[in-house]
Order: structure tokens, then sequence, then C-alpha cells
């Protein structure tokens, strides 16, 4: 190749030589990470429950999966094309939204009421907002707060009990008979922790249940080891900081101990911990990095806020699990955090 | 990201916030021995290599006397240009030798600037600068039968302190790690200051670049020697080299060469390997790195006592002192996938990029970016007719397989660019004000004082954020509001 001492363009011309050199700001090196990798990895974290969701619930957990998936997809498609916006759907958020949507919704919910809540989750938190990046709240809760607070009664009694061994697939022709059970938050709630192990066994093997996955809830909530299996990879990756989810579950923990019980400091942490949303929304839900502060310390400021709330909500509130409400109303704290919580700067660290 | 490989091993000195680990590249130059490029047919020399203030051109404007390639007279500057640029002080010489002096600076912040090769001097033309778009430059045709000049050593030890500097002035030697600060002023310390370190900078982080790699391997004496000038202008005594740790064969041969120097004259000089992270090269990094002092921002190293030379700069000063050679050559490296032949190259000051090009062959039919300096910090161009200047450590030639030129979408907030940010500041912030057409509201974000731009933001942006470019347009604006106060305020008293 001979070089021409003749100008070489750039950008957009074709070059005198056919030559087209590219111009841009250094650097010139650019990581091999991207949007779409980040949220395609977090989507393959998200699979694990899933799958055990089918043995716990049924294939129903699926369709609804697939529903609150291609609804989100479809309402993203569709409303970017009206507003004349580039479509975005190839990032993978819209999936995320959808798996995360689904699992926050009880199993024996109708098909429709995730397509609802897919338009609330998508169009009104987030691309009227401005798209990607610019939502002040997590899309998915948004669309579950939407849906309990218009069909309360499906929201809130739509559980399935678990069902054992594989049943599902031993019987795959004659299918099984979905039974609808109270959630253990529920019962503990109204009846006490007695009447919780009487439903659902001791004391030993509710734990080793419910960290497993077998007990009743919303579709991808219920199997604390495979949510932390899922949420470690992403802390070890490198994509989100330990410091929400540890900080959350600890001060869920640490709250439902002092004031969970009869008396002061009689709560059952582990329980606490394992029931309801706490580890869904601990790895995958506050950690979204839109609506979640960007410094460490007001990451554990901010976690420390969901997890207060949530125990709040649980012990005072109308609703047995507040997680959901939780993050939510944490969430516009967000640009507050940010502003209180500043990278130190590194002349900060000189001494005069 | 994070240091897992260098966990395993005995800790190397590093600085704690921040830093990235781009891929290095640097086994496409870092084998090659320094090879000498015979002289171009023309250098091009800005009257502006420095920090400071530009040269005032010391040879006539006449056209070559046997006119086989005179200038046309537009080109030229008309001795009417505002300023000194055209007192003529080398009078009535139209041909200059290596090594003459051909721009002066007078009593103001700058280095001397000499002709790189001998021959006929064309005249000052406005050329096309990598990095601030056109600059007047002295352009000399070489001569082939020109005699270069030599040069006979001396014993610096005789020279007083003062002598010393101006050696060092005289030869125009600026900072050579790319920020082109007068070498001669740097050591210029105000009486008062408490100096007690001299670093020599040999962390050489930009990828690519193997320029310093080369020359302390194949100069560490000269580089050694040239840190016990420095300490003896100083007046201290300790000096420690820091070297990337994926330099073995540099950190070895500094150390042999510390071994083989003259141990009884109380100069301490040790080499300090430092962990392989980009910014490790960047002064304020550097200075941490090894001492752990922090400069407080918006005041000098010396603030802190130390004084950082790079160690490129430092074997220079030996040639300016020992040899009396005045700077009119550099190695560069030239490196990526689209150049035939990658080179650690001895190339005049002021030789064209596309004669360098030829040199080596050229380039290959995928070539899709040339950048000057590093990937991280250099400037892409999309000429090579242009020259290279006294701070240029390299020019790339990349194909598309090593450039990235994804389309950027919106800052989803990840905060990968607060966690690489060597300075702790907020370059999403600065990006989403500037795309708001905000950006002179950025200031507070602190990028007037503390950002180097040395892209590690933009580096680690899943969403290939052009950050680099944010904070240029913020510095901008904010500059230009600055005006405008300042306008307006100028108006209220008037008024």
């Amino acid at each position: 190749m001979e070089i021409k001492r003749s100008p070489i363009s750039h950008q957009s011309c074709d070059g005198v030589d056919g030559h087209h050199l590219l111009v841009s700001v250094s650097p010139h090196l650019k990581a091999d990470i991207t949007v779409s990798r980040i949220m395609w990895t977090v989507v393959a974290c998200l699979m694990p429950p899933l799958i055990l969701s089918v043995f716990v619930f049924g294939f129903q957990t699926l369709i609804i999966t697939a529903v609150s998936v291609a609804s989100c997809l479809a309402t993203e498609v569709i409303s970017q094309k009206l507003l004349g916006r580039p479509v975005t759907i190839k990032d993978g958020s819209a999936v995320i939204t959808g798996l995360l949507l689904a699992y926050v919704i009880p199993p024996g919910v109708p098909l429709w009421m995730p397509v609802f809540g897919a338009v609330m989750a998508i169009f009104v938190t987030k691309i009227i907002m401005g798209g990607l990046g610019f939502n002040i709240f997590n899309p998915a809760l948004i669309g579950r707060a939407f849906l309990v607070a218009t069909y309360p009664v499906a929201m809130t009694t739509a559980w399935l009990a678990p069902i054992r061994n594989a049943a599902i697939f031993r019987n795959m022709g004659a299918g099984v008979d979905a039974v609808s059970s109270a959630t253990p938050l529920y019962v503990l709630k109204h009846y006490g922790m007695a009447a919780m192990l009487e439903q659902f066994g001791s004391r030993a093997s509710v734990y080793t249940d419910f960290f497993i996955g077998f007990r009743p809830g919303c579709i991808g909530e219920t199997s604390a080891l495979l949510l932390l299996v899922g949420g470690l990879y992403l802390i070890y990756r490198g994509y989100i900081h330990w410091h929400i989810p540890v900080s959350i579950i600890a001060t869920v923990g640490i709250l439902t101990w002092i004031f969970g019980g009869e008396g002061m400091f009689t709560g059952d942490p582990l329980l606490a911990v394992l029931s309801g949303g706490v580890m869904l929304g601990a790895f995958f839900m506050a950690t979204d990095y839109v609506t979640s502060p960007t410094q460490r310390s007001g990451q554990i400021v901010f976690g420390i806020g969901v997890g207060a709330l949530t125990v709040l909500i649980r012990l005072k509130g109308g609703y047995p699990e507040g997680v959901c409400y939780a993050i939510l109303l944490m969430n516009p704290l967000t640009p507050a955090l940010d502003q209180w919580f500043k990278p130190k700067r590194f002349s900060q660290g000189a001494v005069q | 990201m994070g240091d897992k490989g260098a966990l395993m091993m005995a800790p190397l000195a590093t600085f704690p916030k921040g830093g990235v680990h781009p891929k290095e590249n640097k086994d496409l130059s870092s084998a090659l021995p320094i090879e000498t490029m015979p002289d171009p047919s023309k250098v091009s020399l800005f009257l502006k290599q420095h920090v400071g203030t530009p040269c005032q051109v010391a040879v006539p404007h006449r056209p070559d006397p046997r006119g086989d390639q005179a200038v046309s007279e537009d080109l030229l500057f008309s001795s009417g240009h505002p300023g000194a640029l055209f007192r003529l002080l080398v009078d009535k010489k139209d041909r200059v030798r290596q090594g003459d002096r051909i721009g002066e600076i007078g009593t103001q912040l700058g280095a001397v600037l000499h002709a790189s090769v001998g021959g006929a001097v064309l005249g000052v033309k406005n050329i096309l600068h990598y990095q601030v778009g056109k600059a007047p430059a002295i352009v000399i045709r070489t001569d082939p039968e020109a005699v270069p000049a030599t040069c006979m050593p001396v014993d610096w030890r005789r020279f007083s302190r003062e002598q010393i500097q101006e050696r060092i002035a005289a030869a125009g030697i600026v900072g050579l790690g790319g920020a082109g600060f007068p070498t001669d002023v740097k050591l210029n310390v105000k009486p008062g200051v408490k100096l007690d370190t001299l670093i020599l900078n040999g962390a050489e982080c930009e990828p690519y670049i193997t320029c310093d790699h080369r020359v302390m391997v194949e100069k560490a004496r000269q580089i050694v020697e040239g840190a016990k000038i420095l300490l003896t202008v100083l007046g201290i005594t300790y000096c420690a080299i820091g070297v990337e740790n994926n330099k073995p064969d540099a950190i070895a041969a500094l150390n042999e060469a510390i071994d083989h120097a003259d141990s009884t004259d109380g100069f301490k000089i040790e080499v300090k390997p430092l962990a392989v992270k980009y910014p490790q090269g960047s002064a304020d990094q550097i200075m941490q790195s090894i001492t752990g002092r922090v400069r407080p921002s918006g005041q000098r190293s010396s603030s802190i006592g130390i004084i950082v030379q790079n160690v490129y700069t430092t074997k220079m000063v030996y040639d300016a002192v020992v040899l009396g050679k005045p700077l009119t050559e550099r190695v560069i490296t030239v490196s990526g996938r689209a150049i035939a032949r990658p080179a650690n190259l001895r190339v005049k000051i002021g030789t064209h990029i596309s004669e360098i090009a030829d040199y080596l062959g050229g380039t290959t039919a995928d070539l899709c970016k040339v950048v000057v300096g590093g990937p991280m910090m250099g400037f892409a161009v999309s000429d090579l007719d242009m020259p290279i200047t006294k701070t240029t450590p390299g020019l790339l030639f990349m194909n598309h397989d090593e450039v990235d030129a994804r389309a950027h979408g919106p800052c989803i907030r990840c905060g990968f660019c607060l966690d690489a940010c060597p300075m702790g500041l907020e370059p999403n912030n600065i990006g989403i004000y500037v795309e708001a057409g905000r950006g002179a509201e950025t200031e507070p974000f602190g990028l007037m004082d503390d950002c180097f731009e040395c892209g590690s933001c933009a580096y680690v942006c899943p969403a290939k954020r052009p950050l680099v470019q944010f904070i240029r347009l913020a510095r901008l604006e904010i500059n230009q509001a600055r005006k405008l106060k300042e306008a307006r305020e100028q108006k209220r008293k008037a008024g």
C-alpha cells in the first residue's frame, strides 16, 4: 500500500485515494463492555429462578413470563415508533423489565394482567420519561404497583402452593391441579408464627424450602438460592456493587429481629430475608442503575432505606409484603443521594 | 477489571483511586531496537512545540535562491504579522545547518527551536497541527549533502548549576512525555520551596507506545547520568525511577546502570516497579504511587516536595549538558496493525507523518484511523501531511478491528466512569449537562482544575459515550461563560 500525500478524508467523504480515515476525540480504545452485554447478562442471571418456577408452580409461570416480556417489547417498539424515536429493544432492557414484572406477580393471575402491567412499566414509566436512563422509578415495580392498585384481589390472592417432587413433569398428560395457598408472610402477619409453621412445616424445613424456593409467592421471588447465585455472579463480573443488596438484606434482618417478634429482639431475621421479595428486590431491582445511586456510600443509605421501609410496611402496613413499595419510595431519592454522596476528589487526599 | 492477577504477587506500588486496564498491545513494538530514519525530504517545525508563547522566527523567509521550489507568497507570513514573529535574528542567512537555532523565546516562557536538518529555509507557513488546527511552522528543505553537526562529550561536573540550566535551555528541551513544559523552567525551583524527591517517569502507561521503554533499555546509563545532572541542579540526592512492571528488561537495564554508576557521589537512585494500571504515568498518579503524596488542586508538584521528569526527557538533558546536543530528533513508536512495519524510530523533529509511513512500507488496506500520540490521549488526524513535534511519542495506524466506532447511547448511570476516574470527577454528569446544552454549569464537577483528559471514563463507558469530548465542550462553554461575565462586568463598570 502506498501512502499518498494528498489529504485523506474522514467520516462522510469517500477520500481522494479510497482511504476513509475515522476521526474522533480520544480515547481511541474502548473497553469491550456494552450496555446490551450487561443487560443480557442480567437476563441470563434471571433464567434459573424462572426454570425453577416451572417446577414449583407449573407451566403457567412460563406463559405469564412470556406474555410479560412480549408485551414489554411490543410496548417499547410501538411507543418508540409512534414517538419517532429509534427503536432500542436490542439493548435488552425491555426484556429485563418484562422478566422482572412477571417475577413480581403471583403465578395464578389471568394472562391479560401482565399486558396491562407492561404498558404501565414501559410506556408510562420509561418511554415518556425520556427512555432508558431517564426514568425515575423502576419500571417493573411501577407495573406491579399499578396492578396491585387496580386488581388487588388477584394480585394478593392468586397464590399457588408449591408442587413437590417435580410432579409437574411426572404427570405431564394429566396435569397437576393448582392448589391455591396464602403466602408465608400473609399467614405470619395475620395468624402468627405458630400458624405459619403449622402450614409450612417445621422451622428447619421452612428454612430449607424457602431457601431453595418451595413456597407460595410471586413467580420469580421464591428461590433465595438461585437469586443469590445470579446476584453474586453480577457482583463478580463487576456489573453491580455489593452495597445495595447487602445493606437491604442486613437492614431487613436486623430490624425484623428487633421489632418483628412478640417482644423486642425475638424476630426471625432469616425467615424475613428468605420470604417475600427481599432477595429478588435486593439483587435485581434495587440495583437498577438508572434508579439507584452511583456512589457506594449513597448505595448503602439507599439500601438501608429500602430495608427499613420494607420492614415498616411488613409490620405496620396493610400489606404483608413491602419490598416493591420500599424500592419505589427510595427511587425518587436517588438524585438527592447522588447530590449528597459525591465521589471523593483526588486532591481531597492532599495533606497541606 | 480489578487486579486479580496482581493480587497473587507481592503488591506493587500504585495509585488507589480509579484507573483502567486497556489491552496493552505493546508487543507489536516493545522488542524492536531503536532504528534511525534517514533525514526526510523536508521538515516543518512549529513555532510552538511547548507550553508558553510561540518562538520568534530567527531566520529570514526568503525562498531558496536556487528557485526550484519557490514558495508562493500567499503561504508566507507577511512581515506585518503582529508581534515580533519576524525579528530576524540570524541575519540574511537562508540556509541553515542542523542544530542551528531558528526560534527564540526571549524572556517569555517557552523553549528555543533548532533546525532538525540542514538545508534551505523555505519560509514560515501555516501548517496543519494535529492538536490545534493550523499553526505557523518553519519549513526547511533538507539538503542531502549537509554535514551533520558533531558533538564532543564534556564532563558535566565542572559546570555550575546555572551553567547546566543554561545548557538545558539552549538545547530547547521540553517535557517529552506529552505536556511539553520547558525543562529548564521546571528545574528553576523558587527559593524557599523544599524538595526531597526527583521522580523519573518511566511508567509509559499508554497502550502501544514503547519509545520510553526502548530508550530505558538502550540508554539506561545516560538516563542514570541525566538523573544525577537533574539532582545536582535541584540540590537534592534522592531519585526514584517509576517503571510499570510490564517492562522487566527496562527495569533490569536501569538497575544495571545504577550499579555501574559511580556510587560515591552521595546520590541515591532507585527503580520502583509500578503496577500496570492506566494512567500510572500521569504526574499526580505516579507521585502518589511512589511517595503516597497527593498534590493539592491547582498547585505545582514542587509544593509537595517532588519534581517529576520523564525518563526520555532526562536522557535528552544528558545529551544537552554532556554533548551540547540540541533537541532535534526523538524516538517515536510507530505501531498499530495497519502499518506495514511497526518500529521504534528515531526521527527528526518536524518530519511529516506521510514520510514516516512511506519509510515503514506504507499502510495496509484496512487502515481505519491514524492517531498522533497514544491511543488513550492521542489525536486522530484526517491528513498525513503534518509534522511530528517534540512532544509526539508515537503514531498509530489502527485497522478496523482495533477501532471501536460504535455509536453512543444514553447514560444508564452505571457509575463505571465514576469508579474509573483517577481524579474523582463526575464524567457522567458532565456529559448529561453538555448534552442538555448546559455545559457552562459543570464547573462544580472540578473539570477545569483536575481533569487531564486521560480518557479512563470514556474507555469504560458501556454506552460508548464520548465523555472526553463532552468534557472539552464543557470547558469551552465554561470559558465562554467566564468571558461573557467579564465583559458584562466591564460594561457595568464603564456604564
